[in-house]
């Protein structure tokens, strides 16, 4: 079982939707990076992702890994939200048949998975069609 | 830097080896290339392998492999990037033996999937992907592949009947391969019934999960050229890296990695994409080798589902592309598939593929990836 601080360094993201900001380009990179993919610059701003956007691409995943099994199928999608940041995470809340490439969709905080009756239970975001 | 040559090449029939540990495997395939180019004594040793750690417990494979091959004090190195793991090495051999830091080196690729169950399986080739971003939510190799699907079959207007014949393809040559984990035919029907795995993908569009091992033996082109065996020289040789996230990516529907690693291999060989004769390349999925044969410029943006459609990618269209079976026929035990695609090309070149021959083949590609195309390793091999 992992030491707990691999999941709790991850908060500020998974919790609080915390980004960087690049100072000289404005790229937003999430999760947080010490170097701006865009431009190269070292220097950040702390922002907070935006929390609607709308579907990319989505799958249902029928066959899961390890920790996943009690949640198949389950969809997963990539979102572009409306600051530009695309993300990865489940659609919940939604009918299989509903989705779509551009589907609206919003962050919500939920449950993801857990370690065991005794380990960390994992939390984070979600997209919910709006 | 010198010319490169393969003198040897050396595979076993690929599958669910139960009775065979993972030394067995990668040495019985060194063993075959090491007599195939009739030498006996290596300057070094080059093993890709991606996760024997998860699979089957055991790291350090330099001193394990080349112990068991009976080569200690050799020097060794294994090299990882997920399933471009073999495609890797073959790249530092290349570059040890094209530097003149090495005369003869054997590059091998191995992997023993089938120790772990399923699941465990998942959760090891998931590794290849951003763990804490990706593989947090749920998401597994399928699921990555089936939102690429997904994003070019509405871009491009890519079929699921398309999809379907990549793998039919695949298999129709895989059943002319004995090396083959499947060497049988399928039909588009038995791939658009076969169970969901991450839609739109099903069973039949993934590549499976395999135990097995291949190797080459390098040497400069004039060592070669000493020996009686037809020279098959590395002409060229491209890696390039992108984003381990798919959603960081600019287009969802391109590998750009693919597309640079292509490039730089095609400008070092001084060749154009229509000067290859034929390409083994990266089909885990279905849908990676239609993104393959667009990346590396076989057919244009969007077109890669209509070529298979067309049969331009069929072992007699104009650009056959995997003769061998592909990933999804013959098996992907993922550190070892990029070295296989190199002793395939070799075959072809030399002319010995018997059933799945392409007829006159002078040139070959090999196109190997990791993860959704966070790297990819291209060579160009040619006869002499």
């Amino acid at each position: 079982m992992p030491n707990p601080a691999r999941a709790w360094r991850e908060y500020p993201q998974r919790y609080r939707l915390e980004a960087e900001k690049c100072t000289k380009c404005g790229t937003i990179a999430f999760p947080p990076r010490l170097v701006c993919p865009q431009c190269g610059n070292r220097k950040f701003a702390k922002t907070k992702l935006a929390e609607t956007g709308k579907l990319l691409t989505f799958t249902i995943i029928r066959v899961p890994p390890d920790p996943f099994e009690d949640q198949a199928p389950y969809a997963v999608g990539i979102a572009e939200l409306e600051d530009g940041v695309k993300l990865t995470a489940q659609v919940v809340d939604c009918d299989f048949a509903a989705l779509k490439v551009g589907l609206r969709v919003r962050l919500e905080f939920r449950k993801l998975s857990e370690e065991g009756e005794a380990g960390v239970i994992y939390y984070g975001y979600k997209f919910v069609p709006e | 830097m010198r010319d490169v040559a393969v003198i040897g090449i050396g595979m076993t029939k690929w599958g669910e080896l139960w009775t065979k540990s993972l030394r067995t495997i990668f040495v019985e395939s060194a063993l075959l290339a090491l007599d195939d180019a009739g030498v006996d004594k290596i300057d070094s040793m080059v093993v890709g392998c991606m996760s024997s750690g998860l699979f089957v417990g055991q790291e350090h494979l330099t001193s394990l492999l080349s112990d068991y091959l009976g080569k200690n004090p050799v020097p060794a190195a294994r090299v990882e990037s997920a399933c471009a793991s073999g495609g890797l090495a073959l790249r530092q051999g290349f570059i040890e033996v094209a530097s003149g830091m090495s005369d003869v080196v054997l590059v091998g690729g191995v992997e023993k999937m089938t120790d772990v169950t399923g699941c465990e399986a998942t959760f090891a080739l998931g590794t290849a992907a951003d763990q804490e971003y990706e593989g947090f939510h749920g998401l597994t190799f399928p699921g990555l592949y089936a939102m690429m699907a997904v994003a070019h079959m509405h871009k491009y207007g890519t079929t699921r009947e398309q999809l379907a014949l990549v793998a039919v393809k695949n298999h129709d040559n895989g059943s002319k391969n004995p090396l083959a984990q499947y060497p049988f035919k399928i039909t588009v029907d038995g791939v658009l019934q076969s169970v969901l795995v991450a839609d739109p993908l099903r069973i039949l569009d993934c590549s499976p999960i395999t135990d097995g091992a291949a190797a080459v033996v390098l040497c400069s082109a004039d060592m070669a050229k000493k020996m009686k065996k037809p020279v098959i020289r590395i002409t060229g040789s491209g890696l390039a890296t992108d984003t381990i996230a798919l959603s960081s990516r600019k287009d969802m529907t391109w590998i750009e990695s693919t597309h640079l690693a292509g490039q730089k291999a095609l400008a070092m060989a001084g060749r154009k994409i229509g000067d290859i004769d034929l390409f083994e390349v990266h089909d885990c999925f279905t849908i990676a080798e239609i993104m393959v044969t667009e990346a590396l410029g076989i057919v244009e943006k969007g077109r890669g589902g209509r070529a298979v459609e067309e049969g331009l990618t069929s072992l007699k269209g104009k650009f056959p592309v995997n003769p061998s079976g592909g990933l999804k026929a013959k098996g992907h035990p993922v550190g070892a598939t990029g070295v296989a695609q190199a002793v395939e090309v070799v075959k072809q070149l030399r002319g010995e593929a018997a059933e799945r021959q392409v007829k006159g083949a002078k040139r070959g590609l090999t196109q190997n990836m990791g993860g959704t195309g966070g790297s990819s390793v291209v060579h160009v091999f040619e006869a002499e």
